[in-house]
């Protein structure tokens, strides 16, 4: 048998490099508004964070959690979330490499201050937290005329 | 039997196979060894069975992920955690390792592969017959 669970070929591959591409411009701009901070640099979950002007998307890599175990709260614009990785170590076995994040987390996030804690939705998948905030109708950008 | 301190534990680090300038992400892995066999697992928080490629070449073993993530197009990024979309990492396996028999789940963005020993590997049971 080849150890091969699936391959990249030809047409498929050039897919993968043009979302690869899209990825990377999303998630490496160098844009960083004041309006969000206070993320503790490579605390566990590593998290990212994009907005537009009608939603705040929070994106935490947490593979291997029970998403139901989680609890995310939000108040005063603050979001929390909080939760366990426990990894279950069998001691007759001898660990080669033990590097996998073990143990409880709570990741505090300051988001911006028009968000509506009443709209959060939150959805699991591949071991990814997503998160959505929705941003009040008022903070959408108006234009202000010097008199 | 031996004394073997030593089934995967050299790290192979790769000449970068194509793609080489895309940055990538070196997952987390726990890796452990019972009598009759190892296990691997690696975090790829992000990667969906489409996006994964394990492969043993020879005596390496190279786990390969890409992030599917869904995002919108007007978005704008104000805090990066993780900053690339593609995780890899090879191991070279030890040749008391059979390869071709590795078995691989994923579940929840966590990677886990069986590795047996060869069969000559495995511990033997001796049966005592009673004359």
């Amino acid at each position: 048998m080849i150890a091969r669970l699936h391959g990249f070929e030809g047409g498929l591959l050039n897919e993968f490099r043009r979302m690869e591409h899209e990825m990377d411009k999303l998630f490496s701009a160098g844009v960083w508004p004041n309006t969000i901070h206070s993320v503790a640099k490579d605390s566990y979950p590593p998290i990212n964070i994009g907005t537009t002007s009608t939603q705040v998307d929070l994106y935490l890599f947490i593979a291997g959690v029970n998403p139901e175990s989680l609890i995310i709260s939000i108040h005063d614009s603050q979001l929390t979330v909080e939760g366990e990785r426990l990894i279950s170590k069998d001691t007759k076995v001898k660990y080669i490499r033990n590097e996998r994040y073990d143990g409880a987390f709570h990741k505090v996030v300051n988001l911006p201050e028009d968000v509506d804690a009443d709209k959060v939705e939150a959805s699991y998948s591949n071991g990814v937290l997503h998160i959505v905030v929705q941003r009040r109708e008022a903070s959408k950008p108006r234009q202000i005329t010097v008199q | 039997m031996n004394n073997r301190n030593d089934m995967t534990e050299r790290e192979v680090v790769t000449q970068q196979p194509v793609a080489t300038s895309q940055t990538t992400i070196r997952p987390s892995v726990d890796i452990f060894e019972d009598e009759t066999g190892i296990t691997v697992m690696a975090d790829m928080p992000g990667v969906s069975k489409k996006g994964l490629d394990v492969q043993v070449d020879k005596e390496t073993l190279t786990i390969d992920g890409r992030t599917e993530i869904s995002t919108l197009e007007d978005m704008e990024v104000v805090h990066v955690g993780v900053r690339a979309t593609r995780y890899q990492r090879s191991f070279s396996l030890s040749s008391e390792l059979d390869a071709d028999k590795t078995e691989a789940t994923l579940k929840d963005g966590v990677l886990s592969l069986r590795i047996p020993k060869r069969e000559q590997f495995q511990p033997r049971k001796i049966e005592i017959r009673t004359v």
